[in-house]
């Protein structure tokens, strides 16, 4: 599904991305853990096609499709979503309002015809009840005033609405209390399918406890410097990422 | 003959054809305020960013001295606002009130000559309010006006009064033949627990440049509640100077709301003058500027005495060579301590060549006071445009979502339903919303 090669990228002339290689097949969940600043967000961002970043190098193929050449708003119609570490928030633009656009902009795309009001409504009440989300919380400004929690709630409530074949959760347990993230765990695991994937970026492993992983990636100074069964989120857990440190010292890029 | 010796003539030609009406007096003095003055230059300081001086070198007509219709029905159709079927509708062409194209619907409504209401039962009234707003606006274009009161209106809401239909006040200018200087006034008395709802358009007739200097001018009594509602969309060929002056003599409520999406020349003056205790005021503006439009507001809220509330919000969007001013002033006199006064201004800048001069004023006397200001001038956030963009949404569409989002806490202040509709509509139409 998701094939990345010698991924490089860099922001402002500083090397982030220093060569990442990584297969995502249909139905697994990976996850890509690692200390702060070793470029997890970063990835996540590129995935998604966020402008600020240079792609330097590598290659990313998405079923099948170049993702790289894609704009971000296609790289979503066909099939890629990123939840947002930090989901911005939009005054005088409602939830609902948004994802109707969203949806019908993917259905657009793929030559179907939008949703008329009462079907948009049904699908959006299924996709409510599904990640427990409140219909006062929609009818809301995009994420205006919403507590953490209630934000990455919505963020799951689009990914619902959106039905990507690959989601790409970026530090959503950053900021969630333990109750929050069991929410928005199971909110994720509800969407999972033999046809779609997940990919997990976190820096700690208690969203594992939810979301299992398939795969664990640690990403260092740029790279995946190991890579295991979901053991190794223990792993790192137990001993801290500076056995990694160690194991794998920063050297200077050739 | 220049401009300016044709406005003197013609002023001559008004004095001489109607040396008995009651308005000879005021007419006068303000002549003399304007041969002073002259048409505002970009050294006056309340017109550093607006220029019309150079405007007055085009021939503009003032209107034949006689009252001539010129304009029918059928030509002013497409300038009706939603809603005009159950709306009394006032209509000037070139600066005069035409009675034969107006519509009063609503029972207690009154709308006379202003000279009449000049010498008859409303004399008071109006010799303490007319040509009120030239302690505010010291220029010649505001003397301009007073100089020509000619087809003026009063309008008088009684007491007590709630109309059930609101006034739809059109000012045609007619420049199918000739350029006008077209100047429309009135003057507006809201007496005590009454309730109006005024809505302003203009709309320029024919391909002619225009200049349109109209004033408004408004008294609120005691528990009386106003919506005054200013609507611009006129063509670019057109000039305009708006001028509405409030003034709350009682506890009442004025709700204002402009909105501005032509592309001419235009120049707002919205003024409040908060007269009595416990007044409250809001004033809400949206701008949506393109091409070389120009759009100057200027606002005063004077604090005169205790105990009143002003809120102030601005918005504007500005795209191609389009250029803005706002200009918020708030005064607190000595004497009106616990003001509690609010303003703010907000620019999204969409062009390189577009831009905004913005300035808010305050001038505090009183030491208990709440006021606060604040004003931006920025882009679209990239960070918002990334969030639509990474759900599917065309980075087109993202922005017009965003401005529109942007627009929404104005727009959410015209409270006529008609009204707001015809907006919305309006600006997804600019904003190209209607198109998804």
């Amino acid at each position: 599904m998701l094939s990345i090669q010698n991924l490089r990228a860099e922001i402002e002339g500083k090397k982030i991305l220093k060569g990442i290689n990584l297969d995502i097949k249909p139905g697994e969940v990976h996850a890509i853990m690692g200390p702060n600043g070793s470029g997890k967000s970063t990835l996540a961002s590129v995935l998604a096609g966020r402008e600020d970043y240079d792609v330097t190098g590598g290659t990313v193929s998405f079923l099948g499709k170049n993702l790289l050449e894609l704009s971000p708003e296609d790289r979503a119609k066909e099939g890629l979503f990123l939840a947002f570490q930090y989901p911005v928030e939009i005054p005088g633009l409602t939830t609902t309002n948004f994802i109707k656009t969203a949806v019908n902009e993917k259905r657009k795309y793929h030559g179907q015809e939008p949703l008329d009001a009462v079907a948009f409504l049904k699908l959006m009440k299924e996709k409510m009840a599904l990640v427990n989300i409140d219909q006062s919380l929609l009818s809301r400004s995009l994420n205006e005033g919403f507590s953490g929690g209630e934000k990455k709630r919505n963020e799951i409530f689009q990914m619902a609405m959106l039905e990507p074949k690959l989601a790409i959760l970026d530090e959503t347990d950053s900021g969630l209390d333990i109750d929050a993230i069991r929410i928005v765990a199971n909110g994720v695991n509800k969407l999972r399918n033999k046809e779609n994937a997940v990919l997990v970026v976190t820096h700690y492993q208690r969203l594992l406890d939810y979301i299992v992983p398939d795969f664990v990636h640690v990403l260092y100074n740029g790279r995946i410097v190991k890579s295991g069964p979901k053991e190794l989120a223990l792993e790192l857990e137990e001993r801290g990422y500076d056995f990694i440190k160690n194991e794998f010292p920063v050297s200077e890029e050739v | 003959m220049s401009t300016i010796d044709y406005i003197k003539e013609h002023f001559d030609r008004l004095q001489s054809a109607e040396h008995s009406s009651s308005l000879q007096a005021i007419r006068q003095q303000a002549f003399q305020a304007f041969s002073k003055w002259g048409i505002p230059t970009v050294k006056h300081e309340e017109w550093k960013y607006t220029r019309i001086s150079s405007l007055f070198n085009k021939a503009y007509q003032l209107p034949p001295l006689q009252e001539a219709v010129t304009v029918s029905p059928a030509d002013i159709a497409s300038a009706f606002l939603p809603g005009h079927e159950q709306a009394n509708a006032l209509v000037f062409v070139n600066g005069l009130y035409m009675p034969s194209l107006s519509v009063i619907r609503s029972a207690g409504l009154r709308v006379i000559p202003l000279e009449d209401a000049a010498s008859g039962e409303f004399k008071e009234v109006v010799a303490k309010n007319l040509g009120h707003s030239r302690h505010y606006l010291k220029d010649g274009i505001n003397a301009l006006s007073t100089a020509f009161l000619q087809g003026a209106v009063f309008m008088h809401v009684p007491k007590g009064c709630t109309l059930e239909h609101p006034v739809y006040i059109y000012n045609i200018t007619d420049a199918r033949s000739a350029s006008i200087l077209a100047q429309p006034r009135s003057l507006v008395f809201v007496q005590e627990r009454a309730n109006v709802e005024i809505v302003e358009t203009f709309a320029t007739l024919g391909m002619t440049d225009s200049f349109t200097n109209q004033v408004m001018e408004m008294v609120v009594e005691q528990d009386a509640v106003v919506e005054y509602y200013k609507i611009q969309n006129d063509v670019s060929h057109a000039t305009l100077v708006s001028t509405t002056h409030i003034r709350q003599t009682g506890k009442s409520e004025v709700h204002t709301v402009t909105i501005s999406l032509g592309e001419g020349i235009v120049r707002n003056n919205l003024n409040m003058v908060m007269d009595a205790e416990r007044c409250e005021s809001h004033l809400y503006g949206l701008y949506l500027q393109q091409g070389n439009g120009h759009i100057d507001n200027h606002t005063i809220v004077d604090n005169v005495s205790p105990n009143c509330y002003s809120n102030e919000l601005y918005k504007g969007v500005m795209d191609g060579h389009a250029t803005g001013v706002f200009n918020g002033k708030i005064f607190v006199r000595q004497d009106a301590q616990k003001t509690n006064a609010y303003q703010s201004n907000k620019n999204i800048l969409l062009s390189d060549n577009a831009s905004v001069n913005t300035k808010p004023q305050l001038e505090i006397f009183a030491d208990d006071v709440k006021c606060s200001h604040g004003c931006t001038v920025g882009r679209l956030d990239d960070e918002g445009l990334f969030y639509l963009r990474s759900r599917g949404i065309r980075e087109k569409i993202a922005r017009s979502l965003l401005l529109h989002a942007f627009a929404v806490d104005v727009l959410e202040q015209i409270k006529n339903g008609a009204l707001r509709q015809y907006i919305d509509k309006l600006i997804e139409e600019r904003l190209e919303i209607d198109q998804l």
